[in-house]
């Protein structure tokens, strides 16, 4: 569809320009502002250039979250992503149970983050929960199960949370894009004989690249994000070993209040998630895709 | 055969949906010494304690309040802001056209930690601290880009010649938008909404940080109970389970459009 | 190649039909010959895409039997049935070749690498596809798309019949043409048993030898092309064929004349004759192109006012209201256009004579 060419169609996107600028681009001044200087109290500042930003890429604590946060992050897609579509492919197509399955695969992506963290707890907990107590009672780890002993079963808990927490967004996606594709694909792959799993590779996954292309970005850029659940569950322990970037940036920020190098360290993260985000989109555009002919 | 191991394998994964939502129901029907001293899979003697106290403590039924005072601002903000926006990006090429709508997406990809120390400055200056606006408008932050997006999908959907033909008959922009191509786009609007409430309504960093008592939501509420008061388990599932209901009636009100919705209109 | 028989099918999409409201297809007994050209034509509706997927074993049928060459195969799935099917849009593998689009059903029946090789060159050679085999297929125009569906269909040497979906819905119309130029040179060359489903008579005139019309789930004529024009067995078959269809009177019967609002209008003798014996409710048709018309009062002419006239390039057409039903005639080139008063002639040869619906043949 051609569009009209019209620059007063700026007058349109104008307001909604001026709110996002308000809630952005003024707080992002005031980041690299603070960033290329060294704060002591109101009114008194030091321009420090660029020392902050070195110090914090040099900073270990920063690599040590950051290499957390990559492998959280990467685990979270390959997890969620397969398990979405599997779950996707695997729901009723009509009936009764297809607005029950929805409803109930809605439900984890509408309660609030730290509330999702407190059932968690709840859940985990090796006094009160469900799953910590039934774990424990089958007697087979060496080290009874709790989140805030070991790094492994903290990491556990946490990817299993997220999974509980996110994989639905994958499978509402992947579903919303099996239901688009027309029934006549489905046909001619019947007559030309192809099995279920050629089926699924040649028609079901290329058309619904459009739709994983999304559910991949959305869950790259909120799990790296990712702020109020381990908060809520871990606080970032034991030890470090669940600080990822957000945590340790409001750690640096707000405990700590070095305010300069936790600018530096917050434009640095915006850099890393635009710039992953921005190649992932990419690929997933090349991918099928091919040379136009 | 075949059917049937698939539908078994989705009611498993359903069980593992359901299990922690029953269980935080489950302590928040009992007290805390019960929960404390036994260990039960359902409530044996149900108690209505815990919800009798949020829904008579002020601190803890206002807010609910709050949270639902800045949410609803919030989606009605994104909707109203977004609405035109969408409809510029949709229908016209204009300067600047691709990269402005990348610009608004990135805002949806900054880490909310990010902006956390300014936006205490930035509200302070302009007095907006602990006031329901300072979240709504924080929240847009995100929202506006997220419902530019979704809707402009959705009005890509609709032919141009609708708007042409609405425009030869005489329709000023603003009537021919209001009574003929909203209503052409309910079911975006009514999913874009969706979203805004859902994002908005989940968000704890902002809501956490920008208020103090009197816009206080309850997303803080419980994060501040956790720390202050020692441990009443029953008292924090109960309030947990109710944060559920917002969200599960609006899930309830869409459901006929969210397998479309979550296409954001544009598979 | 296979001779398809439909034995007694119907089929209804309901679990439990009760009425005959409830049919989508009501009593379908045909056999398809083998290697014969078919269109199957009718109105959105009328359950022709119903019946081709119950002959390609996409659908099974509430009731009745479908045989391949006497087989009965109504329990088969289509991959058993070496069937192949042209959908109403471009149906492809959009990750793949050209090549590969039309290697894969023979890869998906385990043929060996060199035997794929040469067939879909071969079948590419026929669709004029060679040069684009390398290509991405989703890359191409529409009509090279439906090419590829139908070459996924001809790869199989062992294919019983093609099957057409409305297959130019979206193709071009000035490609429209040559595609169907070419599916016609490929059933002469190969010799399959081609079904096409449409609801445009001149894809169906022009295509098939033999046209099965449906109407409301039921086969009403099954015939070449001209029988279609001048023998209409149902009043629907002369209604939907011809532009315009072919005019109707209610009549009585009075010896070997109809009687129409007053007017006498002579019938073939043997029509009358045997119309005589038969109760129901009588129609009178005629073909506009064979209504005389006379712009002055003549023996056995209709008096009838002239309402409108509609230019339909290479002819003109009068349309004219005769004691309140509208008939259409074609004006003869080169006649000076009538104002007012007309006066039609019905040759008896050209006027046929339906009871319920259904022609009274001679």
């Amino acid at each position: 569809m051609d569009k009209w060419p019209d620059n007063r169609a700026w007058f349109l996107v104008l307001p909604a320009f001026i709110i996002v600028a308000f809630s952005g681009i003024i707080p992002l001044m005031t980041v690299v502002n603070y960033s290329l200087q060294d704060i002591f109290g109101p009114g008194e500042a030091v321009f420090v250039g660029t020392e902050w930003f070195k110090e914090m890429l040099g900073n270990y604590r920063l690599h040590a979250a950051l290499w957390r946060q990559f492998l959280f992050s990467g685990l979270v897609l390959l997890i969620e992503i397969p398990l979405g579509i599997l779950i996707a492919l695997a729901m009723p197509k009509r009936g009764w149970g297809v607005s029950a399955s929805l409803v109930i695969l809605a439900l984890p992506l509408v309660i609030p983050w730290n509330v999702i963290g407190t059932i968690w707890i709840v859940f985990t907990r090796p006094d009160i929960g469900l799953f910590g107590v039934g774990i424990n009672s089958l007697d087979l780890l060496e080290v009874p199960f709790d989140h805030t002993a070991k790094p492994l079963y903290a990491w556990i808990t946490l990817l299993a949370m997220e999974v509980w927490h996110w994989t639905p967004l994958v499978a509402l996606l992947a579903y919303a894009g099996l239901r688009a594709i027309p029934e006549a694909y489905y046909q001619a792959a019947k007559i030309d004989g192809a099995s279920a799993w050629a089926t699924f590779l040649y028609i079901q996954l290329p058309k619904m690249r459009g739709v994983l292309t999304i559910a991949v970005l959305l869950r790259w850029m909120d799990s790296f994000l990712i702020y109020a659940e381990p908060f809520a569950l871990t606080g970032g322990g034991p030890g470090n070993t669940t600080t990822f970037l957000s945590i340790y940036l409001v750690k640096l920020a707000t405990m700590q209040f070095d305010l300069g190098p936790a600018a530096a360290f917050s434009l640095i993260y915006f850099l890393i998630v635009l710039l992953f985000s921005f190649a992932f989109y990419q690929a997933l555009l090349n991918v099928g895709r091919g040379e136009k002919g | 055969m075949k059917i049937q191991k698939r539908t078994i394998a989705l009611c498993i994964y359903f069980g593992f949906l359901i299990l922690p939502i029953y269980w935080m129901l489950n302590m928040s029907l009992r007290t805390n010494a019960d929960i404390l001293g036994n260990f039960a899979l359902y409530p044996a003697d149900i108690t209505f304690r815990n919800y009798i106290k949020i829904f008579t403590d002020p601190t803890w039924y206002m807010a609910y309040i709050n949270a639902i005072i800045y949410v609803s601002m919030n989606t009605v903000m994104s909707l109203a802001f977004a609405l035109p926006a969408a409809y510029a990006f949709s229908r016209y090429k204009f300067i600047g056209d691709g990269q402005m709508f990348f610009w608004l997406l990135t805002n949806r990809m900054a880490p909310p930690a990010v902006f956390l120390l300014p936006y205490l400055q930035l509200y302070s200056t302009f007095k907006l601290m602990d006031t329901h606006i300072a979240v709504a408008l924080a929240h847009c932050l995100f929202n506006v880009p997220l419902s530019v997006w979704i809707l402009e999908g959705f009005m890509s959907g609709v032919p141009k010649e609708i708007d042409e033909t609405a425009f030869i008959d005489g329709y000023s922009f603003p009537r021919f938008f209001a009574t003929i191509f909203i209503p052409l786009i309910r079911a975006g609007v009514g999913v874009t909404a969706f979203f805004c409430f859902m994002f908005s309504w989940v968000e704890l960093l902002f809501a956490r940080t920008l208020t103090i008592t009197e816009a206080k939501p309850i997303v803080a509420t419980m994060t501040r109970t956790i720390s202050a008061t020692g441990l009443d388990w029953g008292l924090l599932a109960a309030a947990g389970v109710l944060t559920i209901v917002p969200g599960g009636l609006v899930i309830w009100f869409v459901r006929n459009h969210l397998a479309k919705g979550f296409a954001l209109g544009r598979v | 190649m296979a001779r398809i028989e439909l034995n007694e099918i119907a089929h209804s999409y309901r679990p439990k039909p009760r009425s005959d409201e409830d049919f989508a297809l009501k009593r379908i007994h045909h056999v398809w010959e083998d290697g014969g050209a078919y269109a199957l034509l009718g109105p959105s509706g009328c359950g022709k895409t119903t019946l081709l997927n119950i002959i390609s074993g996409l659908l099974n049928p509430t009731r009745g039997q479908v045989l391949y060459d006497d087989k009965d195969v109504t329990d088969l799935p289509p991959e058993k049935r070496n069937i192949a099917q042209v959908f109403q849009f471009p149906v492809l593998y959009d990750t793949m070749t050209v090549f590969d689009n039309l290697a894969f059903p023979l890869r998906n029946r385990g043929l060996a690498g060199r035997d794929v090789e040469r067939r879909v060159h071969e079948v590419a050679e026929i669709l004029d596809l060679a040069p684009y085999l390398k290509k991405r297929a989703a890359g191409l125009a529409a009509d090279a798309k439906q090419k590829i569906s139908l070459g996924r269909g001809l790869v199989r040497d062992d294919v019983a019949a093609i099957l057409f979906d409305e297959p130019l819905t979206v193709i071009d119309p000035h490609l429209k043409w040559n595609l169907r130029r070419k599916l016609k040179d490929i059933h002469e060359r190969l010799k399959l048993t081609f079904i096409y489903v449409t609801h445009d008579q001149v894809e169906a005139l022009t295509f098939a030898d033999k046209v099965v019309v449906m109407y409301e789930g039921e086969i009403v004529q099954i015939g070449s092309p001209q029988d279609l024009f001048e023998n209409p067995e149902h009043t629907f078959v002369g209604y939907f064929i011809g532009s315009p269809g072919m005019n109707f009177l209610d009549c009585t019967l009075e010896g070997n004349l109809a009687r129409s609002n007053g007017a006498r209008i002579a019938l073939d003798e043997t029509v009358a004759a045997k119309a005589r014996g038969i109760q129901g409710k009588l129609e009178l048709g005629i073909r506009p192109m064979h209504l005389k018309v006379c712009t002055e009062a003549i023996e056995g002419g209709v008096p009838a006012n002239v309402k409108a006239i509609e230019d339909q390039g290479s002819y003109r057409i009068v349309i004219a209201s005769f004691g309140g039903q509208i008939l259409r005639a074609r004006l003869p080139e080169g006649r000076h256009t009538p104002s007012d008063q007309i006066w039609l002639v019905f040759p008896p040869e050209w006027t046929r004579l339906f009871v319920d619906g259904r022609l009274i043949k001679a």
